[in-house]
């Protein structure tokens, strides 16, 4: 997930001005049949986000790392005009992803609904210019559409960021704009029917808290793709490794001399409790309850590096990182404990060269 | 359309060339059948048209003197031989198999390293074997070399996009790609001219190979003589055909065939499931390559589908999927399956394949069905692409090498099988004996019941004697038929079932069970799986009670292969890691559980305890022990103290712990007199002390005899309880007194009754006799008491009862502290009298 930015004003533009040159170059290539309203055809969308070189010799870069079947997915489903939900714990380009689809497909990324608690219908649907809405009563030129009914009009896709965060009954508002593809505004008598090309991209989060359950009849409307988690843990080191850096920098911490050992050792950790298994899969391991993401990784880890700047030798050792990696383990006090001692001692106290973890996790436990 | 004889080159277990071949049949009708196999099979191939025959079943060739060289030819409904010969004897066209006897194929695979068995080591069987290499010898793998050369990673994928997908023939195939030929033959003659190019720069075929081949082309000729060049069907692998269209001096063939070592086989029909046509079976029984239809399939049930459904295949498909969901109590609609079928056709269309292949259609029931999750998908996987299909073989073929190797075996360890029951007594320490333990054992996991174990006749209750009944009954006979599924001989079905079973069963007493009867039945092959499936469960299991339940059998199970000389450091590395997991979970499992919860886990304490003793009795050290970590044994002691001393802990097992710490002198007498003190303070409620009681006192109350401070303690506790109290706590203590030795019990109401040598300190200064303790009758105080009694007895009431009030206040008193007394005597020793009720003596 890197971004270049290359527009000389905007601090983080949009995919589609970013990479302009290559969805250029690909809507040029591409000669093969195309859905009514998208730029390209769905091999070409999936090829710009995969990556690949092009017969004319322009490199198209990978927006995506990961398995080829999720982006597969995700381009069929939207030809066949079934939304698609992204799904997956935070960290693992859900919102990326959608950015770029929409941007591939409409060639705009900018018709947006973002999720949180205080969303109101009139971000799903459609809100009033109340001056106008006084003096000359309710009219079209009164209303104010939302992002979605605007794709809709105008044959596009729609994103919604974080669904699970809106009130549901925000959420359900969608229900009829994905089985009726209409909206209808009684107020004028009147609605609006969504054109051949509109789709919608939903994100979510599953295993966050805080989060409002999708009724069933919304999910029933979604098909659902889950990212996954980086699939190897030398990945997984390098995004940390890369994003801890970054971090640093902007915190003034001073740079990682040798901290990558360490990282990688708390990368096993999290991964092994994450998928209940060690690493060479000889033996099974309860998961805790928390999500242990790769973003809760970084911040494990920057934390770690916070305390041995200013209070270690400034090599990130075991001791730095053991109170962070305990803290996003066990996040309830009970089940978790024993979750993560049977983990300490079954495998870490057994691992050849990780005695130091064990005391500095045994200690931190205390 | 070339003359000369049919030869319709297959992928083995492929469902579109089977249908292919059916067409090409029904199509030519040649009067005579060639089909790659054993040609030792043409005794038995008219069994396939028997109504008792369901594949999947396997043709299984075997060396008579050793049961466990075998080779298996599995065919599924799917597979192009199985429908070739229904066909052929369908229409009763004589079937031949035309492949190297399985005479020299298992000599071969006895003496691998003897010529001609030359080829190279890693060679699979044409035809199969997927997975993208990045140059694949054609020769192992020719589909992954032409797949390679069509730019596809996956030989699997290519093969079905190019042939299985276009259906083929007047069966009215599915799809039919726009470049399907009408013609049934197209398909095969594609193929033939692909392998023609693949084999070139392999003009030379290895040995074994041209052995193969060679015995081929001459049972070829031979058939054409008879039958006339036209009348000849031949169905193989398609790596074969162009090596049969050649022409090759028939002296050459011959001489190809001189030499090979042969050994004395027999061949019958097994049934054989799906989830076997997956893999190979494990163990002896895995043929070297060249003895059989090669590496399984991945998809069987996908395959069967694809060749039972007449059109609309992807649809079916995604209804049976729906259905199985449904089943499972997940919702999903018809308009579920509608999405998933446009998803799926959609990706295919992405994918650039004519149909919606097994990818396609998995990647859309995990998007549309099953919300992306892999939960229910595992269920789809499991069911249907594999499915739990089971061959049946009718009872006319002939017997299985297992019942062989049976025979063989009890030949030479002189177990006759007889109708009548008889007794045996078996010694471990002895060859033989071990042996026939084994045997015993391992017919039981098959499910083979000729011994069962009884308890020892009296005095052999050591670890070395066995006893068993035994009595060979007719079914027997049946079950062991039914057994060879398993395997060829007894000692590999056994380990084949045994594995099995263990990858099956989700429960941990189960798994521990089979752990042990692997163990006790020498089962070393099927005991890594087995442990496998038990560290899994372990791990995966929360159920602390669970987990403390299975530890003893285990530990046993350690000791058994101690005994029997079997390696069990695999199996005592589970075990401690299960203490390991009961260590960390157990204070957490003891808080906050009810009196019945309380004594199961009373229970468990006492088997951990055991299990932890016996585990470090006999240490084998760990090379590596961190010093981060103390031996089992100390931890379990930590536990133990936190389990005596914290709080939210269920009394019962307090008092256990504290009591179990104090046996393993891990607690100084003072520690528990402290610990008891506190337990029977006046604050604690009479029922929780009684249960610490209980659990402290249980198991052996000689410590009460030989420590007097702590039977004064519980009498002082029993004495100040109140009495509407005391009516509540009188059946835990009666219980727990009635565990005692009588002799301990005994001595205990003695030592009550005299007062016990050291009282409490006040008591002390009444020594050396108190008032009423006396060993002998005190006629004087008794007589004082006669006043009372008379006056409780009612019998004169006009006696003097002014006068004597004084006395009677003086003996009320002496019998408030008779009934205190009394009442500890009682309780101690009610379990002897005959009147029940502690109660009477309140």
């Amino acid at each position: 997930m890197t971004t270049v930015d290359s527009a000389p004003t905007a601090l983080r533009p949009h995919a589609e001005e970013d990479f302009a040159e290559e969805l250029r170059a690909l809507a040029a290539a591409d000669d093969r049949p195309r859905p009514p309203r998208w730029r390209m055809s769905p091999w070409a969308v999936s090829r710009y986000l995969l990556g690949g070189t092009l017969p004319d010799g322009t490199v198209i870069s990978p927006k995506y790392v990961g398995p080829r079947r999720v982006v597969e997915v995700a381009v069929s489903t939207l030809a066949t005009d079934r939304a698609l939900l992204l799904l997956g714990v935070p960290g693992t380009a859900k919102t990326w992803v959608s950015e770029h689809l929409a941007a591939a497909v409409s060639g705009d990324s900018t018709l947006l609904v973002q999720g949180t608690a205080g969303t109101a219908e009139e971000a799903v649907r459609y809100g009033w210019n109340y001056a106008r809405l006084l003096t000359s009563g309710p009219s079209r030129e009164a209303l104010v559409p939302s992002p979605v009914m605007r794709a809709m009009s105008e044959g596009v896709i729609a994103r919604v960021e974080e669904l699970t965060r809106m009130p549901a009954d925000v959420q359900d508002a969608l229900i009829t704009i994905l089985s009726e593809k209409t909206l209808p505004v009684p107020e004028l008598g009147q609605e609006v029917q969504a054109v051949r090309g509109f789709n919608l991209v939903a994100t979510a989060n599953d295993r966050d808290r805080g989060v409002n359950e999708l009724s069933s009849a919304l999910r029933r409307r979604f098909n659902t793709v889950v990212l996954p988690l980086p699939a190897s843990a030398e990945a997984e080191v390098e995004i940390v490794a890369r994003r801890v850096e970054q971090l640093g920098r902007s915190l003034d911490l001073p740079p990682l001399p040798d901290g990558v050992a360490e990282i990688r050792r708390v990368v096993t950790v999290f991964r092994e409790l994450r998928e209940g298994a060690t690493e060479d899969g000889r033996t099974k391991l309860k998961s805790p309850s928390g999500t242990l993401s790769t973003a809760e990784l970084i911040s494990v880890v920057t934390g770690g590096l916070a305390l041995s700047a200013h209070f270690g030798d400034g090599v990130l050792r075991a001791d730095d990182v053991a109170a962070g990696v305990v803290g996003a383990v066990v996040r309830d006090p009970a089940a978790d404990a024993v979750v993560w001692r049977e983990y300490l001692e079954t495998v870490v106290r057994e691992r050849e060269g990780w005695k130091d973890f064990y005391r500095a996790c045994r200690e931190a436990a205390a | 359309m070339r003359a000369g004889p049919l030869l319709l080159g297959v992928r083995h277990h492929g469902p579109g060339s089977a249908r292919a071949v059916r067409a090409a049949l029904a199509a030519h009708r040649p009067k005579v059948l060639l089909v790659e196999g054993p040609p030792e099979a043409d005794a038995v191939v008219e069994l396939a048209a028997d109504p008792g025959m369901r594949p999947p079943v396997a043709l299984l060739a075997h060396a008579v003197e050793r049961p466990g060289t075998a080779a298996f030819w599995p065919m599924a409904e799917f597979s192009p031989e199985w429908a070739a010969i229904r066909w052929a004897l369908e229409h009763a066209v004589p079937v031949r198999f035309v492949d190297l006897p399985a005479a020299h194929t298992l000599a071969l695979q006895e003496r691998p390293d003897e010529p001609p068995a030359d080829e190279p080591p890693t060679a699979e069987p044409p035809a199969d074997e997927s997975g993208g290499r990045s140059s694949p010898d054609p020769r192992s793998d020719p589909l992954a070399a032409l797949a390679h050369a069509a730019g596809q990673d996956d030989p699997e994928r290519w093969w079905e996009d190019v042939v299985e997908h276009r259906g083929g023939g007047p069966g009215g195939g599915p799809g039919g790609g726009p470049s399907a030929k009408p013609d049934a033959l197209a398909a095969f003659d594609v193929l033939e001219e692909a392998m023609t190019a693949l084999r070139e720069p392999y003009a030379a075929p290895d040995r074994r190979e041209a052995a193969r081949e060679a015995h081929m082309r001459l049972r070829l000729r031979e058939a054409r003589r008879e039958f006339g060049d036209d009348a000849v069907a031949v169905v193989c692998g398609a790596w074969h055909v162009p090596a049969l269209r050649a022409r090759h001096r028939v002296t050459d063939d011959r001489r190809r065939l001189r030499g090979l070592p042969r050994v004395r086989t027999e061949i019958t029909w097994v049934p054989w499931t799906h989830r076997r046509l997956t893999r190979w079976p494990g163990g002896g029984s895995q043929p070297r390559p060249g003895g059989g239809y090669g590496a399984g399939v991945a998809s069987p049930g996908w395959y069967g589908h694809l060749f039972a459904s007449p059109d609309r295949p992807v649809e079916r498909w995604m209804t049976r999927v729906a259905r199985l969901l449904r089943e499972e109590d997940h919702p999903v609609s018809s308009a579920h399956v509608i999405e998933a079928v446009r998803l799926a056709e959609m990706l295919a269309a992405l994918r650039g394949r004519p149909l919606a292949g097994l990818t396609e259609t998995l990647d859309a029931v995990r998007s549309v069905m099953c919300e992306g999750s892999e939960v229910p998908l595992a269920l789809v996987r499991e069911r249907l692409i594999v499915g739990d299909e089971l061959g049946e073989v009718p009872a006319s073929a002939p017997v299985v090498p297992l019942q062989r190797d049976l025979a063989a075996l009890q030949r030479s360890l002189r177990l006759r099988p007889e109708a009548a029951e008889r007794l045996l007594d078996l010694d471990l320490r002895k060859p033989t004996d071990n042996n026939r333990s084994r045997l015993l054992h391992r017919l039981r996991v098959l499910g083979v019941d000729w011994g069962e174990p009884v308890a020892g006749r009296a005095g052999s209750t050591g670890t070395f004697r066995e006893s068993w009944r035994l009595r060979w009954e007719p079914e027997l006979s049946v079950r062991l038929a039914e057994a060879g599924v398993w395997g060829t001989t007894v000692i590999s079905a056994a380990s084949a079932r045994l594995a099995a079973e263990a990858a099956e069963s989700s429960r941990l007493p189960e798994v521990t069970a089979l752990a042990e009867r692997a163990l006790l039945a020498g089962l070393d092959d099927a005991l890594p799986e087995v442990l496998r499936a038990l560290a899994d469960r372990a791990a995966l299991s929360a159920d602390v009670g669970q987990l403390a339940g299975a530890l003893p059998a285990l530990v046993r199970a350690v000791r058994y292969g101690d005994v029997r000389a079997t390696d069990s450091r695999a199996l005592r590395r589970v075990a401690e890691g299960m203490a390991e997991r009961v260590c960390v979970g157990l204070p957490a499992a003891c808080a906050g559980l009810d009196a019945d919860a309380a004594s199961e886990m009373c229970g468990h304490l006492d088997a951990v305890r055991q299990a932890v003793t016996m585990l470090s009795d006999t240490p084998v050290g760990r090379p590596d022990d961190p010093p981060g970590g103390e031996p089992l044994a100390a931890r379990w002691r930590a536990v133990l103290r936190t389990l005596a001393t914290r709080g939210g802990v269920a009394p019962l097992l307090r008092g256990r712990g504290a009591r179990l710490l104090l046996d393993d002198g891990a607690l100084s007498r003072a520690a528990a007199e402290r610990l008891m003190a506190g337990e029977l303070s006046r604050g604690a409620q009479p029922a929780d002390a009684a249960a610490w009681v209980e659990g402290f006192l249980s198991g052996g109350g000689l410590l009460l005899l030989h420590d007097e401070r702590l039977l004064a303690l519980v009498d002082d506790w029993l004495r100040q309880v109140p009495g509407e109290a005391f009516a509540s706590v009188l059946p835990l203590l009666r219980r727990t007194f009635a565990e005692f030795d009588p002799g301990v019990r005994r001595n205990l109401a003695e030592l009550v009754r005299r007062g016990g040598a050291a009282r409490k300190p006040e008591a002390e200064g009444l020594a050396p006799v108190l008032p009423g303790y006396s060993t002998a009758l005190d006629e004087h105080r008794a007589a004082a008491v006669l006043p009372v009694l008379r006056l409780i007895l009612d019998a004169h009431p006009d006696d003097a009862r002014a006068g004597a009030r004084g006395s009677a206040r003086t003996a009320a008193g002496t019998a408030n502290t008779e009934r205190d007394r009394a009442v500890t005597a009682h309780t101690a020793n009610s379990a002897n009298s005959a009147n029940a009720g502690g109660t009477g003596a309140v």
